[in-house]
């Protein structure tokens, strides 16, 4: 017996032989058991090369009992029953002793009986055609992979999508958030996911009804947030659902009551969200994005609120694409926003206020462009890829800071003015140091001719960019608009905001005196974008600030001396790991971009006294009869609920 | 004595077969097959042995009669029997020197001492291999047992068990020492000899001396020959011995060998300068050497012809005039477009199931010289509705896309999804309108592949409503209520290994692991007739190019050929020594391809039930066969992922294609034959040039001694790789305008 286990077959010992000859009632010697032992194990080879030909036969790889049956059949041998299942039946060993056996669970019929997840019977056998190779090469569709919708629809598959669909745009708030988490999380719905696009581009159908425009957002995002879902071509119908919320007057935006603002707001976050995780799936989207909003924007015809979406689907995209395209068209969208704040007559008034939302978004918007751009040009040595990470992650964090509709965390909103980007572009470098149309100076210049103080109040956390300003005359500015030559002394007030000069009791000109000091040259290089790293540029600011003619700065200059130290409570440690933290679009680094914000939750008690101080100034820019705590908000509040 | 008696009835069954065929030429279609098939039929293996010439094993057989009638006295039978079959007193003694060494061996021994019972039994045993009756095995059941145990009793006289060793190591140590040019050849013999001398020691009880014999010099074999050494080392007993289907083939025919003649005098200087009587008399009971004269072969030369179970085929195995150019397309009216009209007919060559057609050489334009007699074989004459079609497919034909290296063919693949039950199979109508599928269910499955839906007919007693006189009555039969995009059949009890459509797209054939052949009407979606004479699987079966005629071949070794009115094979092809794994009609009908388990090709002539052809070369089973649409050549892939490239005209192989790493399950040329698609396990398709693969010229001297030269240049005739989905593909098929369509199951397991 030892000698023969060299043969690396399958042997069955002479005691199994015994045993099985006990079994049945027959007593065997040991010749006689070795010689049956011998035999059974040559009739099992012989049995299962006889079956390995049924295999082939079958076009298979696997060797099934099945096959091993019928050539124990064919050898008129009663074929082995009840291992005919397609899964590996799991074999075992007994604690005690040298025995083997092939497990075999009771089932409780009972529970089968009565289960509710009935098992749903095979798919139907089919034959599906599908071009694979055109002329010798491969079609767009990747091959050599597993067809992604092997099945067709079972009927288990759409009763889910009814339901979902039912939960998710019925009635009950409850079910919808189930409804949506599973949308979120469940991994076997790729065949759906047409059915769902299908579903969400119906937002044109239902543009009376916020509530289900809000819905079907939803979805949107519970589908791109979806991990085990490929998006795929999708993206583009996606998009356009999403950008159809964004832009189209929405039949619900006639009633004024409606705060389809909101559904904007919310529908450019998602925008920028889908463009961030999978804008790579479909080429030149971003242009096309671009494109359309462009086109919006640079349409008179459309409404306002049409032209609010353009804004804010803008600012979410990130302040390079504000920077392409609000800010070149700014000068020529001015005259048409102004002619509507103009005119103070009662049949105007809806669409004045119309008007004050299309101004506070853009003006966030040019806000975040300036912080964004005088940082990245504070740090050309670093650009490069970080570069561009920090221009990702300055809108990651942006977008991971509102994940809902629901108004920012409140931490975050005593910020005010940009934290988020102002602190994610601590650590980022210089974005795209090569396409810079404009200068900050010169852009500011003429930013500044538009918006006056109130874009001043909100630049000056980084005051030592007014310093820089008078170091590059403004003729990138005059090139372009010689109404702007003298921006920089404030002297154009008539191109402000009316209601900045009517309602406000500040003086036009708050920023003229810096660009009389002449700053050392050296400052522009090294100041900005670094605040936290030298108090005694800071210092200087404060005195620049304080040497100003502006009342409400008075107030607002010792706060602001606090204002950039307070926002990084351990100055030093600063740089190094923001450089990190803010990263890139990767999921994986997003994660971090939320620690890094929520890290920084704490401190809002020490950032929350600035902003109040110069909240009381803002109202006027927006709707004076809603509640001034609103405006506090974070930078982005303008586009939050009013 | 059932040998002696078998020899008889050969010799009857000669007689009979000759007016047989001679009524076939004559006949119509439906009287010729008619004429066919009772005898035919009835003397079962006698139509394919009578296809064998006189050669020496028949030549033993008659010799060994009359030895037995003489010890017997009976002298006048003697006579007589001399008399008839042509022999010579001085044959009677003298031994022909065709070079056999078996028959040298009788002979000697029929001469000395040993008694005439034992020298009948070697010699029934040697005309049965000569004449290749493989059909012992399986089909005649209780009959073979005596068979058996005389081929295994020739194991008998043994020499000293331990000394076996000794007489391998010292042969080995010889073939090592002699020069390189002869080692090659010599190495052929280790093969066949460490088989048989193990065999030997088991038959005699020797088993622990097999177990080290086998161990010693097992490691010693080729590679290819591993899946055999397997089966042979579970092999230890001598009880075991008697049911071994594949050690009986091992007896039952000899293994050929090719040697040069100076190799061969090398070796038998050597042999009988040692005494070496153990090895020598193997030889001249089991081993058949060819010998030639001439260069010995180099190593890579005997390499790919080697690897098939008995060896070699013997080159006049090879030697029989094969017709193998296309039948001349009868002249159809066509109203088509003006053009050339035989150009048209030209384009339009391909019938239904095999437009095959030869664009290489437009000598076939009025009859091809190689061409068998236009009713060779009786074919059913032409229906309208097949000329219709066949105008259908000229018309398709000539909007055919050209294909070549630059530019390749699209290719489209049918994917069976959720075939839980398992595809075995898969076929593919001449016009693409119709895939049906073979599953391991016992079902087949049909479906319509074009918007048309798949109708019934209606029930009889709705049929006698109907205007007999309209216009589209054809239309009117057909119930639209059962129309549907796919139907099952039901009727086997088995997986269905093997389907086939008939040209004419009325009828299907399935085959099936239960035994039967069955034929399906696809007008009504019943069975019509299950055809039961492979008492084994069935592997494989394909309708004749012309209809009417079918193949079939399976476990049981024996390829059927079968009409389908008759419910009984008109022939029946003996030869195989393994299962016949894959069937394969040739464009004109006249002979049918089988690939088998042995590892070997054979080409069998459809008229006499003789095989023409046998290429060995392969290294495993054979599972597709693809014939070349001019008919000059056939391809076949193996489960060692080789496809081999075989010039029937020649008998030689010429040609390699390297690539695959699976078995390759399907086979295909373009309609133009420029392309070859060859579709595998391994889940790729790959297209092969097969213009620049067949474009190798063969001189006389090849074609006279049949030593191959293979260039080894499969990466310069693949053309490209095309991977599926995880799905292998089982099925390829060129649509009339040369797109391919592959098929196959997606199965996620």
């Amino acid at each position: 017996m030892a000698e023969r286990e060299e043969r690396r077959f399958a042997e069955v010992s002479r005691d199994s032989v015994k045993l099985m000859a006990e079994s049945a009632g027959v007593e065997v010697g040991d010749e006689v058991a070795a010689l049956l032992a011998e035999d059974v194990c040559y009739r099992l080879r012989e049995a299962a090369q006889n079956s390995s030909q049924f295999m082939r036969h079958a076009k298979r790889r696997k060797l099934t009992v099945e096959d091993f049956n019928r050539a124990l059949r064919w050898s008129n041998v009663e074929a082995v029953c009840g291992y005919g299942a397609q899964d590996a039946l799991p074999f075992r060993p007994a604690k005690e002793g040298e025995l083997f056996f092939v497990e075999d669970r009771d089932v409780n019929l009972v529970n089968l009986a009565l289960a509710t997840n009935i098992p749903n019977g095979c798919a139907e056998t089919m034959v599906r055609v599908h071009v694979s190779y055109l002329d010798g090469k491969g079609n767009l569709e990747p091959q050599g992979t597993v067809p992604s919708a092997v099945q067709s629809l079972s009927e288990d598959l759409l009763k889910y999508y009814q339901q979902i669909t039912r939960a998710i745009l019925g009635e009950d708030p409850h079910l919808m958030k189930v409804a949506l988490l599973d949308l979120q999380t469940n991994s076997k719905i790729a065949a759906l996911l047409p059915y769902f696009v299908y579903v969400i581009s119906g937002v044109k159908s239902v543009s009376h009804d916020l509530e289900q425009l809000n819905r079907l957002l939803h979805m949107v995002k519970s589908l791109v947030q979806n991990p085990y879902l490929y998006l795929g071509s999708y993206v583009r119908s996606l998009v356009s659902s999403v950008m159809y919320c964004i832009l189209e007057p929405l039949a619900a935006s006639i009633n004024p009551l409606n705060d389809h603002w909101t559904l904007r707001d919310y529908a450019a976050l998602l925008l920028s969200h889908i463009f961030w995780t999978h804008g790579d799936l479909v080429s030149g989207l971003y242009h096309q994005i671009l494109l359309s909003l462009q086109k919006v924007l640079s349409d008179p015809v459309r409404p306002l609120c049409s032209h609010y979406g353009a804004v804010v689907g803008l600012h979410a995209l990130g302040w390079k694409a504000v920077e392409r395209v609000l800010y070149p068209h700014l000068p020529a969208y001015w005259a048409n926003l102004q002619a509507v704040l103009d005119d103070y007559s009662v049949s105007n008034a809806q669409v004045k206020a119309d008007g004050h939302k299309v101004y506070g978004a853009i003006l966030v918007a040019v806000e975040r462009l300036l912080k964004m751009k005088a940082l990245s040009l504070s740090k050309p040595a670093e650009g490069g890829v970080g570069g561009q990470q920090g221009t990702a992650g300055g809108v990651l964090g942006f977008r991971e800071s509102s994940p809902g509709l629901s108004p920012p965390p409140e931490p975050l909103s005593e910020a005010g003015l940009g934290i988020a980007s102002h602190l994610q572009a601590g650590g980022a470098g210089c974005p795209w140091e090569d396409w810079t149309p404009v200068p900050l100076p010169a852009m500011y210049c003429e930013l500044y001719s538009f918006f006056g103080d109130s874009l001043a109040v909100r630049f000056s956390t980084g005051p030592e960019l007014e310093g820089c300003l008078p170091a590059l005359p403004c003729q990138p500015a005059d090139a372009r608009k010689e109404t702007v030559a003298n921006a920089a002394a404030g002297l154009d007030n008539s191109r402000k905001m009316p209601q900045l000069t009517a309602n406000l009791n500040i003086s036009p000109r708050p920023d003229g005196s810096p660009h009389t000091e002449p700053p050392p040259p050296s400052l522009a290089a090294t100041i900005p974008g670094r605040p936290f790293a030298r108090s005694s540029s800071s210092s200087s600011s404060v005195q620049r600030r304080s040497s100003s003619s502006r009342p409400g700065q008075r107030s607002a200059g010792p706060s602001r001396d606090v204002f950039p130290k307070a926002r990084f409570p351990p100055p030093q440690a600063g740089p190094p790991s923001f450089s990190f933290l803010i990263g890139g679009r990767q999921m994986g680094r997003r994660c971090q971009g939320r620690r890094f914000q929520t890290s920084f939750g704490p401190q809002p008690p020490l950032a929350s006294l600035p902003p109040r101080a110069y909240a009381h100034k803002l109202p006027v820019i927006g709707r004076v009869s809603k509640p001034v705590r609103r405006w506090t908000c974070s930078h982005y509040s303008l586009h939050l609920p009013l | 004595m059932a040998a002696v008696q078998d020899g008889q009835v050969e010799s009857d069954a000669e007689k009979e077969t000759k007016p047989d065929a001679s009524n076939d030429v004559a006949g119509n279609s439906s009287g010729g097959a008619r004429s066919m098939s009772p005898n035919a039929a009835s003397s079962a293996s006698g139509a394919a042995k009578a296809a064998a010439p006189t050669g020496p094993g028949e030549q033993q057989t008659l010799l060994a009669v009359l030895q037995f009638l003489k010890r017997s006295k009976l002298l006048e039978s003697v006579d007589i029997l001399r008399r008839e079959a042509g022999l010579s007193d001085e044959l009677d003694e003298s031994q022909t020197n065709d070079g056999a060494a078996a028959g040298s061996g009788a002979g000697s021994q029929g001469e000395g001492s040993v008694d005439a019972a034992s020298l009948l039994r070697r010699v029934s045993v040697g005309g049965a291999a000569a004449t290749n009756i493989a059909a012992t095995t399986t089909s005649k059941g209780a009959e073979d047992q005596p068979d058996v145990s005389i081929v295994l009793s020739a194991y008998s006289q043994q020499g000293d068990p331990a000394l076996y060793q000794v007489y391998y190591s010292g042969l080995k140590n010889f073939i090592e020492s002699v020069l390189d040019c002869h080692r090659a050849e010599l190495s052929q013999l280790f093969y066949p000899l460490f088989v048989h001398m193990y065999l030997e020691l088991v038959y005699n009880n020797h088993e622990h001396e097999a177990k080290v014999f086998f161990e010693k010099f097992s490691g010693d074999q080729e590679c290819y020959y591993r899946d055999d050494l397997r089966v042979l080392s579970g092999l230890t007993k001598k009880e075991h011995m008697k049911g071994n289907e594949t050690l009986l083939d091992f007896r039952t025919s000899k293994f050929v060998l090719r040697i040069s003649r100076d190799s061969y005098q090398l070796l038998k200087r050597h042999l009988q300068e040692r005494q070496n009587n153990q090895i020598w008399l193997i030889i001249q009971e089991h081993l058949y050497i060819d010998i030639f004269d001439g260069m010995p072969r180099s190593k890579s030369q005997i390499d790919s012809m080697s690897g098939s179970l008995a060896g070699e085929a013997r080159r006049e195995a090879n030697k029989a005039k094969v017709y193998y150019g296309l039948l001349k397309e009868p002249e159809i009216e066509v109203p088509l477009d003006d053009e050339d009209d035989e150009a048209e007919n030209e384009e339009g060559k391909p019938k239904k199931k095999k437009p095959k057609k030869d664009n290489l050489g437009s000598k076939n334009k009025k009859q091809d010289p190689n061409a068998p007699q236009q009713n060779r074989i009786p074919l059913p004459e032409l229906k309208d509705s097949d000329k219709l079609d066949k105008i259908m497919s000229m018309k398709e034909a000539t909007k055919k896309i050209r294909l070549g290296p630059d530019t390749l063919p699209s290719i489209c693949f049918y994917t069976f999804l959720n075939a839980y039950q398992g595809l075995t199979s898969v076929d593919v109508t001449d016009d693409s309108s119709l895939i049906a599928g073979g599953f391991a269910d016992s079902t087949v499955r049909v479906w319509s592949v074009t918007p048309k839906k798949l109708r019934k007919v209606k029930s009889a007693a709705d049929l006698n409503l109907i205007d007999k006189e309209a216009d589209d009555v054809l239309e009117r039969i057909m119930d639209e209520k059962t129309a549907s995009e796919s139907k099952i059949l039901y009727g086997h009890s088995g997986p269905v290994y093997g389907i086939s459509f008939s040209p004419d797209r009325n009828y299907l054939l399935s085959s099936s692991e239960d035994g039967t052949v069955r034929l399906w009407s696809l007008q009504t979606f019943t069975c019509l007739v299950g055809y039961k004479g492979h008492n084994y699987p069935v592997w494989d079966t394909q309708f004749s190019p012309y209809g009417y005629y079918f193949v079939s071949g399976g476990h049981d070794r024996i390829a059927r050929l079968w009409a389908t009115d008759h419910y009984q094979p008109l022939r029946m092809f003996a030869g195989h020594l393994a299962d016949i794994t894959c069937t394969h009609f040739h464009p004109n009908s006249n002979y049918v391809a089988t690939g088998s388990a042995d590892r070997t090709v054979r080409l069998w002539d459809v008229l006499n039930g003789n095989c023409v052809r046998i290429f060995s070369g392969h290294k495993g089973p054979i599972h597709s066969l693809a014939f070349s649409p001019n008919g000059k050549y056939v391809a076949s892939g193996a489960t060692d992922g080789r496809v081999l490239l075989w010039d029937i005209g020649h008998g030689l192989m010429i040609g390699e294609l390297k690539g695959h790493t699976d078995t390759v399950y399907a086979l295909k040329f373009s309609r133009d034959g420029e392309i070859l698609a060859s579709g595998s396990m391994d889940g790729t398709v790959r297209l092969w040039d097969a213009l620049k693969a067949f474009d190798v010229e063969t001189d006389d001297f090849t074609a006279a001694t049949g030593h191959i030269h293979l260039p080894d240049n499969s990466q310069e005739l693949l053309l490209g790789t095309y991977m599926t989905k995880s799905t292998p593909v089982i099925h390829l098929h060129f649509t009339r305008r040369n797109l391919l369509l592959a098929a196959g199951g997606y199965n996620s397991q």
